[in-house]
């Protein structure tokens, strides 16, 4: 299974809809670094309103998928975080650090413009 | 009213069908949605603890009622390595494999009940509850 990544001008928009297993989740780090450095594209949303759980594991490769792209030269926002999976991350002691959220996908594509036009 | 599921972990994709038996589960006895994602996180890192250190064992989920009180209970089980520090493992970070060490203790506090049962060489079996508010 493939997770779809979109373009859309300089950016790149995710939409997690499945229930993520660690293969896919490695699978689309891959694939979005691939992206980032085919396409050039400078922001990317990532949209997890349908995820209804994030485990230590996925946790995980999502922080390093914003670090790894940070090192790429493209700005990630994680939106739609639901708010059973952000307590439960807080249960599991992970907080995300210097991950940069926004509430939907909207707000995210303009936390990226100001970023970025700024 | 007696539920009881069995999923043996093999492979990354009994991951996913342990925690989706338990998201059913938890909804069926009436947990509201921060508790099922609470029993799910829960279920996944077990299950995925058992698939990385143990190659293999298996999730039980069932209900209990005792005394008019609903709750949740899950049982990880292999026949793996076993734990050698129990106290260690407990601790927030601590990872023998990269990862963020933040399963075992994350399970503790997600779910009300939890304990270890582990010999070196023979296995672990890890009993946690959750129960209904
Ligand atoms: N079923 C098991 N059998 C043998 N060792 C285990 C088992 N479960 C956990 N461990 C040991 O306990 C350590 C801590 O587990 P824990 O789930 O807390 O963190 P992790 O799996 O290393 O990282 P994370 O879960 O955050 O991705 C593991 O690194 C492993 O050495
Ligand atoms: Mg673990």
């Amino acid at each position: 299974m493939r997770i779809p990544i979109l373009k859309l001008h300089e950016y790149l928009l995710i939409t997690i809809q499945v229930d993520l297993d660690d293969k896919t989740a490695l699978q689309f780090q891959e694939d979005l670094l691939e992206k980032i450095h085919n396409t050039g594209a400078k922001g990317v949303v990532i949209d997890l309103t349908s995820v209804d759980m994030i485990d230590s594991f996925i946790a995980k490769v999502l922080g390093d998928v914003v670090r790894m792209s940070n090192l790429m030269g493209a700005k990630v926002v994680l939106t739609g975080i639901q708010p059973a999976v952000a307590i439960t991350l807080i249960d599991l002691g992970i907080m995300l650090k210097n991950v940069p959220t926004a509430l939907d996908l909207e707000q995210g594509l303009d936390k990226l413009k100001q970023e970025l036009g700024g | 009213m007696n539920i009881q599921s069995c999923v043996e972990v093999r492979n990354e994709w009994d991951i996913v069908k342990a925690r989706q038996e338990g998201r059913n589960i938890a909804k069926e006895l009436g947990f509201g949605s921060v508790d099922q994602a609470r029993i799910t996180t829960a279920i996944s890192e077990l299950a995925r603890n058992i698939y990385l250190y143990a190659g293999k064992g298996r999730i039980e989920i069932s209900n209990l009622d005792s005394s008019g009180k609903i709750g949740l209970r899950i049982i990880a089980s292999d026949d793996g390595p076993g734990i050698k520090d129990i106290r260690k493992v407990m601790e927030d970070g601590f990872t023998t494999s990269g990862g963020l060490g933040a399963g075992l203790p994350g399970v503790k506090r997600l779910m009300d009940e939890f304990s270890i049962d582990s010999k070196e060489n023979e296995g672990t079996e890890i009993i946690t509850t959750k129960w209904l508010r």
